[in-house]
């Protein structure tokens, strides 16, 4: 992944926009969060494959990092905190942001395709 | 059971827990002669290390993930078998559908020692989820054909709770094995081992890598 270049991924999500995609969204502290302090909560939440299709989305600067919304029919997919992002060899848009330690904390991922639990392809 | 080839099975759900809880043990029964198969959940492939600095993202980290758990299980030489399941989902599976697979696989390897983790006392929910199942599964096996069930529990509170453990084991002779094994995690481990570098080699977090201790699941039955 690279750090977010605005106008390049507005370009991305203009291009899924009115197509049936699927989208995995996620954040997360880590399942170990009051584990090492006890005063933390764990907080998280995924949703993998929501196939939707959105009208437009939009990326907005915050300064520091990013904000996408994507406008459905009936509703929204929102994600904030979002830094850096990849378009990959399978033409999914992949957008994270991390902590300064690299753990993931939010991730926002539009695709075509159903995202695999492992992928067919690049066996090891 | 002297007459009876033994065989330990370690049924944890994230590529690494072997290593951080458990290849200190591995590199003792080894070093036993006794074959170490290591039945792996999922692939971690929810993980928030990414790697540091970061070279995985949520869609490629299953496959470091994959990888490094195999080097980690040539250090150690042991086996490995995927279980297939998905980071984070394992407490929802059907619990009798997951005990009902566990139980086959560990009919299959005639496993006569299993560790996994201390029910409610695993910190993470797939831990807790995972070592539920395993004693499930023991219980569907008649009693006189169950292997020891050896629980490695993690929370903060587990002593006070559970007393002390059954095994204590001072893993210091293997402890080069187990450092390489848990470094062969390199998208999870190099923040770990990074920590223990910088750490007073007495410090408690240290010591505790150290040392490996398991409390015997007690069967009603048996
Ligand atoms: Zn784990």
């Amino acid at each position: 992944m690279k750090a977010i270049e605005q106008s390049v991924v507005q370009e991305y999500i203009n291009k899924f926009a009115n197509k049936d995609v699927y989208i995995h969204l996620e954040t997360t502290n880590g399942a170990y969060a009051s584990h090492f302090d006890e005063k933390a909560y764990n907080v998280g939440a995924f949703i993998r494959n929501a196939q939707v299709n959105y009208q437009h989305g939009k990326i907005v600067s915050t300064g520091g990092s990013f904000r996408v919304g994507l406008k459905l029919d009936l509703g929204w997919v929102y994600a904030e905190g979002l830094s850096d992002f990849e378009f990959d060899e399978h033409g999914r848009l992949l957008m994270a942001g991390h902590d300064r330690e690299g753990r993931l904390m939010v991730a926002l991922e539009i695709s075509e395709k159903p995202f695999t639990h492992e992928a067919e392809e690049d066996e090891s | 059971m002297n007459h009876k080839q033994k065989h330990l099975l370690v049924i944890f759900p994230h590529p690494d827990d072997e290593s951080f809880g458990a290849s200190g043990t591995i590199s003792k029964f080894r070093d036993e002669g006794v074959p170490v198969t290591y039945l792996c959940g999922t692939l971690g492939e929810m993980g928030r290390n990414m790697g540091s600095p970061v070279f995985a993202n949520r869609e490629t980290l299953y496959n470091f993930r994959k990888k490094e758990l195999n080097q980690a299980a040539r250090n150690l030489d042991i086996n490995v078998e995927l279980l297939g399941y998905r980071d984070k989902t394992l407490e929802f599976e059907p619990s009798e559908e997951l005990a009902k697979h566990l139980k086959d696989r560990i009919e299959l390897h005639k496993a006569t020692t299993i560790i996994t983790h201390y029910p409610g006392y695993g910190v993470h929910p797939d831990h807790d989820a995972l070592g539920r199942a395993v004693v499930k599964a023991v219980e569907m096996i008649e009693p006189g054909f169950r292997p020891e069930v050896w629980m490695h529990a993690i929370s903060n509170d587990s002593e006070k709770d559970l007393g002390e453990p059954d095994f204590i084991f001072d893993i210091t002779p293997y402890w080069e094995r187990k450092e390489a094994a848990i470094r062969a995690h390199l998208s999870q481990a190099d923040g770990m081992m990074n920590l223990i570098e910088e750490q007073d080699q007495a410090s408690e977090h240290y010591q505790r890598l150290k040392t490996e201790q398991f409390y015997r699941w007690i069967f009603p039955t048996d």
